[in-house]
């Protein structure tokens, strides 16, 4: 195939030609960022959290009377206590959040008093001895909370306990040796606390863009926090999530009705909370795709109309070139090859536009550096979808019979 | 004139439906995907109160030194100590200290079972700071804070929950197990996003308050703030007063300064307290003050959110495609005329007339698109809820001026793509296209 001839007829339709590879240089451009963006969400919304999300609701419980710590504290043990009796309740806890609740405790942590640096900072959660089990949490080192450790705590006192579960995130950042069981840390007192069991793996309470470098970093305090509230987080047996939704709610009432649990977010099913802490993430990606799909329609579409037009518009020259000696495949190839020089300078043009996009995106919207792959998947799908859209009116040029070439001279 | 190239321009049209289908496609989808996004844009990135958001700042005080505070930046709220001796000072024309609380209201009426609610403990000034209207009383007076009142102002739908909408002015009620006078009911007042509290924890683009409550009082029970609360160094183990007294920052301040001069006067004063507080041994760094007006505190504390910055600069981008698009198959469907076009000029068309006779029909193809963009864009701001926060996407609607920005968008692009298109046809040269056909 010669292309010096391509090139001379190109000349002619300069902006015709310039047209197109700017429509496949910017599509290229926001193709592969909007994908590289719908992957990253994807990945982000698709984290695990580390319990057994398909068992769990969480309560949100207020307090309507304003009662005293102890009485507080009576309250919620007596609450609990009625929670594990339900036949569908595998066991239940409370805590001031949960993974994924959004409401963020979180602890600057040292490893010595007074350390002006903090070496990370972790998520903080309360739980008692039911903790790990009712989220399903796997101890992979040490022990559970003794019933002693467990203690309450009240709002505005900062009592370090002495013990504290971590996740293995936590105890690899702090001893990254992996000897982290036995020792000892510092949350912002100068009680240290030491590390007697660690958890596989337990997500924060938020997934922001700040706690990213911390990602997973968590830990246990044995405490019940005496607030204006709780979560009650309840792991129904398997299969009767329903049924002990239904029980706990009356449960808690028939216990003592000076609490609100809000009749529409009041009572949330673990999915439902991953749906809500995701929906911008989610709806970001929904964006991105259809923009993507609609976007390479109407650039193919395009692709086709502007072939289609420059067809017509060479019959007569088609016509005589057909009558000179050349074949039907050598028509097909002439518009392929025009199609596919035009692409790609488009698509060349296009990753430097893809790469100035991310950058501007790393530099003003918290975006990460793209990878090649995404731009390189983006040169072969355009290159792919060019010579599509051109088929057609390729295969259309490709059968202009030779009798064309006398017709209109 | 006008009515035959438009009579032309649909004939024109009509000769290609495959190729007018595609372009008014295009500007549809393309104006839509533009418009959606930045009706939710324009709902986060607004001015929440434009005519005052110049004379309306919120101090900063730096309480934390170089060792804890934000890469140099001063807290974003202040603590307990610098909040009440701003107060003291009284160096502005108003001043008010804002934290958000949540309390609960016993069951009465027709409820059996207790509600919470959400509402600012501030001090009296915050009403006429920030031009909260009245439905019925008033705010709270300076010697009512003083006195550490139990008066409460509600919000215009917390008022229509508890009282069915009537003047609850002097009627009695118990928020949090206290009781509380209503002094004032508010009318629907609800800027977003929430500048005055962003501090606050919650939802910035969420619902107006239930209620407004004394500072004074909501200390003076130990109302927890439900906004954030940020320390650094060790809190004391003691309770309520070891945590006010600690470096824990939780607390909105804002002052009304109407002049120049006044906010050069008040960066003083607050640079001038915080070098008393280094002389007398509180803090052991040189003052780091920031003041910031409404528009730079949005800004600084980055209220837009990210995904609707990129969600609108991704559709404006896809909306640019769409109209490379359209240039290329106006150029493709003009010059297939070129042969017309030549028998038009050489009858004596001039090239103003070809000029006018393609741009009506490029206007025409615009005024498709719009149309098509209008049905698009309603139905995705409705279904908006798909793709933005529940509380991002509620604040986008259609309005007026978001119709007929959509139209003039879709028309006016339209046209400006097809100036090149007409250029070439209007450069046609006649006796060529003459000759070969």
């Amino acid at each position: 195939m010669q292309i010096q001839p391509i090139l001379a007829a190109l000349r002619h339709h300069k902006a015709g030609t310039m047209l197109i590879a700017l429509q496949i240089a910017l599509t290229l451009a926001i193709v592969c960022n909007a994908l590289f963006i719908v992957h990253q969400k994807l990945a982000h919304l698709s984290q695990p959290t580390g319990i057994d999300e398909a068992n769990i609701f969480v309560i949100n419980n207020q307090w309507a009377d304003s009662m005293s710590g102890p009485q507080i504290d009576a309250q919620m043990q007596a609450d609990l206590a009625a929670l594990r009796q339900l036949p569908a309740v595998h066991d239940a806890t409370a805590s001031e959040s949960y993974p994924l609740s959004g409401y963020d405790w979180d602890d600057f942590i040292t490893m010595k008093p007074g350390q002006v640096q903090k070496t990370t900072d972790a998520a903080v959660y309360f739980g008692d001895t039911h903790f790990l089990d009712t989220l399903g949490l796997k101890l992979i080192a040490g022990r559970n909370f003794r019933a002693d450790e467990i203690a309450p705590l009240a709002p505005h006192h900062d009592t370090v306990p002495p013990v504290a579960i971590v996740t293995q995130k936590l105890a690899d950042k702090l001893y990254p040796n992996g000897s982290a069981l036995g020792k000892t840390f510092y949350a912002m007192n100068p009680a240290p606390v030491t590390i007697i069991g660690i958890v596989q793996r337990l997500q924060r309470q938020e997934v922001e863009t700040w706690s990213a470098p911390y990602a997973y970093e968590s830990l246990i305090f044995p405490r019940r926090l005496d607030g204006d509230g709780t979560y009650y987080i309840v792991r129904a047996k398997p299969g009767e999530m329903a049924a002990a939704m239904r029980e706990a709610e009356q449960a808690l009432i028939a216990q003592n009705r000076m609490r609100i649990i809000d009749p529409k977010d009041g009572v949330l099913t673990f999915a439902q909370v991953r749906h809500r802490a995701y929906d911008s993430d989610r709806g970001t990606a929904i964006l991105m795709g259809i923009i993507c799909a609609v976007l390479l329609v109407i650039t193919g579409a395009g692709i086709v109309g502007l072939t289609s037009f420059w067809v017509g518009q060479r019959r007569k020259q088609i016509g005589i070139r057909r009558a000179l000696g050349a074949t039907r495949r050598d028509i097909l190839n002439y518009f392929l090859t025009e199609n596919f020089l035009i692409s790609g300078a488009g698509a060349v043009a296009g990753i430097v536009l893809a790469i100035a996009i991310n950058l501007w995106m790393i530099a003003y919207v918290q975006m990460t550096r793209m990878p090649w792959f995404y731009v390189l998947a983006g040169v072969v799908v355009l290159l792919l979808l060019g010579q599509g859209a051109a088929l057609a009116p390729a295969l259309r040029a490709s059968r202009v019979s030779p009798v064309e070439a006398t017709r209109s001279v | 004139m006008f009515a035959y190239y438009l009579d032309l321009a649909i004939r024109s049209l009509k000769r290609n439906p495959a190729l007018t289908v595609l372009m008014v496609v295009a500007i549809g989808f393309g104006v839509a995907a533009s418009m959606i996004t930045y009706s939710v844009f324009r709902a986060v990135s607004g001015n929440p109160i434009p005519d005052k958001s110049a004379r309306l700042f919120t101090p900063q005080i730096d309480s934390w030194g170089p060792q804890y505070n934000d890469r140099g930046e001063p807290p974003q709220a202040l603590d307990y100590t610098d909040a009440m001796a701003l107060m003291r000072a009284h160096a502005a024309r108003r001043q008010t200290l804002i934290y958000p609380v949540q309390l609960s209201v016993l069951p009465g009426g027709n409820r059996s079972l207790p509600i919470k609610a959400n509402g600012i403990a501030a001090y009296g000034a915050f009403f006429p700071m920030f031009e909260v209207p009245f439905r019925y009383g008033s705010g709270w007076s300076e010697a009512q804070d003083e006195d550490r009142a139990a008066v409460v102002v509600l919000g215009a739908a917390f008022n229509r929950k508890l009282f069915g909408g009537a003047n609850s002015v002097g009627r009695e009620i118990t928020l949090g197990g206290h009781d509380y006078r209503v002094v004032g009911v508010t009318r629907h007042w609800n800027p977003v996003p929430r500048f005055y509290a962003l501090f606050g924890g919650g939802d910035i683009f969420g619902k107006p308050a239930d209620f407004y409550i004394p500072f004074t009082r909501a200390l003076d029970l130990q109302i927890s703030t439900t906004g954030n609360n940020s320390c650094r160094q060790r809190i004391p183990a003691t309770g309520w007063e070891g945590w006010l007294h600690s470096d824990c920052v939780w607390i909105n301040p804002w002052v009304e300064l109407d002049t120049p001069a006044a906010v050069a006067r008040y960066r003083n004063f607050l640079e001038g307290y915080s070098a008393e507080q280094q002389h007398a041994g509180r803090f052991g760094w040189a003052p780091n003050v920031r003041l910031r007006d409404v528009t730079q505190w949005l800004a600084y504390m980055h209220v837009v959110p990210p995904e609707s910055r990129i969600a609108l600069m991704v559709s404006l981008g896809f909306f640019l495609i769409c109209l490379v698009n359209t240039i290329g198959l106006l150029l493709a469907k003009f010059m297939r005329r070129a042969g017309e076009i030549g028998v038009r000029r050489a009858l004596g068309a001039s090239r103003l007339q070809i000029y006018l006779q393609f741009l009506v029909e490029a206007a025409t193809v615009g005024l498709a698109g719009g149309l098509l963009g209008l049905l698009l864009t309603a139905a995705g701001v409705s279904g908006v809820g798909l793709l933005f926060r529940p509380e991002i996407a509620r604040l986008a609607h259609i309005d007026l001026s978001l119709v007929g920005l959509t139209l003039a968008v879709a028309i006016g692009a339209t046209v400006v793509a097809a100036f090149y298109p007409t250029w070439r046809a209007a450069h046609v040269q006649p006796a060529w296209h003459l000759r070969s056909n």
